[in-house]
């Protein structure tokens, strides 16, 4: 069953304004970037595994990676209705 | 299994650093998921395909108790709705949503429209905007190469899982200035027309673009405030911008100086 539109936009079209050039020394080409440069300008597309939640899968990334900053995008699960409370360290006994 | 494990895998893109600023942009995508139903009374095929063609198009959504956002009736999209399998009560279901729908939500109400009731029993995200599943990593393997690149200093493991935040970025349309306008946008600068090089042609007044450097990185995310006609057209100011990605002092500074003094710019 479809609806008849397509929610994955086209191809990109451009216009030039103005003809120019690119100082090679500033800056670099993303899939060219230093490997530090790409730990702040980067995202990792992860498979998250059932189990831990959105937050403690980033929070997991962060430490492995080193960084100072990780978050995610989209949460895989918004916490349902009449979810117990889970307190890191607690034996989980239900 | 513990009382409130999400049985829900699949996509989850983890941005880093400056990138983290991509995740409101990244939750508008519309996603596409993989769900095991079940239902709590039998229904027939056909009054299963009857019910999920209530969803088809535009309906109307309450987001849960328990969720970040206000609890107001809210309009989503299902784009597409199909039975992969079928198992008695037990359905497996493949739907695309537009962002921000909770498809736990969209399970039971279905129930509802079927009049037995149904909830959801696991979920997996398949893909989310540009990006599909084929492509995810697992933790295991972001494990090993960070491993790698810690103890023997060897990149090319991590660089092959890190992908630059602009792959991502692919949905939202762009604009790309001159080098000389960069570090200005980078210090929260408006974007004027004197620093365009390129605009894309389905940008309209008033939307979320982004604004790229001719190497294709990305600065920072704007609000267009002229659609490309106009950018075309008229001088001025054409975009505001709002969330800035780039480091200031990754491209030269060199507003406010004039066209003689350009061979003067060094970098801070």
């Amino acid at each position: 069953m479809r609806h008849s539109v397509t929610p994955w936009p086209a191809e990109r079209e451009f216009v030039t304004i103005k003809e120019a050039e690119t100082d090679p020394r500033y800056g670099s080409r993303p899939e060219d970037r230093p490997i530090h440069d790409l730990l702040n300008y980067g995202y990792v597309p992860l498979d998250k595994p059932r189990g831990p939640t959105s937050g403690e899968i980033t929070e997991r990334v962060r430490r492995l990676l080193g960084v100072e900053r990780a978050g995610h995008g989209g949460t895989l699960e918004p916490r349902w209705v009449g979810e117990i409370p889970r307190s890191p360290g607690c034996f989980q006994s239900y | 299994m513990g009382g409130g494990d999400p049985a829900v895998s699949g996509l989850l893109p983890v941005l880093l650093g400056s990138a983290t600023k991509a995740s409101a942009e990244i939750h508008t995508y519309p996603k596409e998921y993989v769900c095991l139903l079940r239902l709590h009374g039998d229904v027939d095929d056909d009054a299963l395909e009857w019910g999920l063609s209530q969803f088809i198009g535009e309906f109307y959504q309450t987001p849960p108790v328990r969720s970040n956002v206000a609890r107001q009736v809210r309009k989503k999209e299902l784009f597409e709705a199909e039975v992969l399998e079928r198992d008695g009560r037990d359905v497996l279901l493949r739907m695309i949503v537009s962002g921000g729908t909770y498809v736990r939500k969209l399970c039971h109400d279905l129930g509802l429209v079927l009049g037995v009731g149904a909830h959801m029993v696991e979920l997996r995200r398949v893909r989310i905007g540009p990006k599909s599943e084929r492509e995810a990593v697992t933790i295991q393997q972001l494990q090993r190469a960070a491993w790698q690149f810690r103890e023997c200093g060897d990149e090319k493991g991590l660089r092959s899982l890190i992908r630059p935040i602009e792959e991502l970025l692919e949905y939202i349309p762009r604009i790309v200035v001159l080098d000389s306008a960069v570090d200005a946008i980078c210090h929260g600068a408006p974007l004027a027309k004197p620093g365009v090089a390129q605009a894309e042609t389905r940008i309209s007044r008033g939307a979320t673009i982004g604004i790229y450097t001719l190497k294709g990185e990305i600065v920072a995310i704007a609000k267009a405030l002229k659609s490309t006609e106009e950018i075309l057209r008229e001088e001025g100011i054409i975009a505001k911008t709002d969330r800035v990605f780039m480091t200031r002092g990754t491209y030269p500074p060199r507003w406010g100086k004039g066209k003689s003094k350009t061979s003067q710019h060094t970098r801070y």
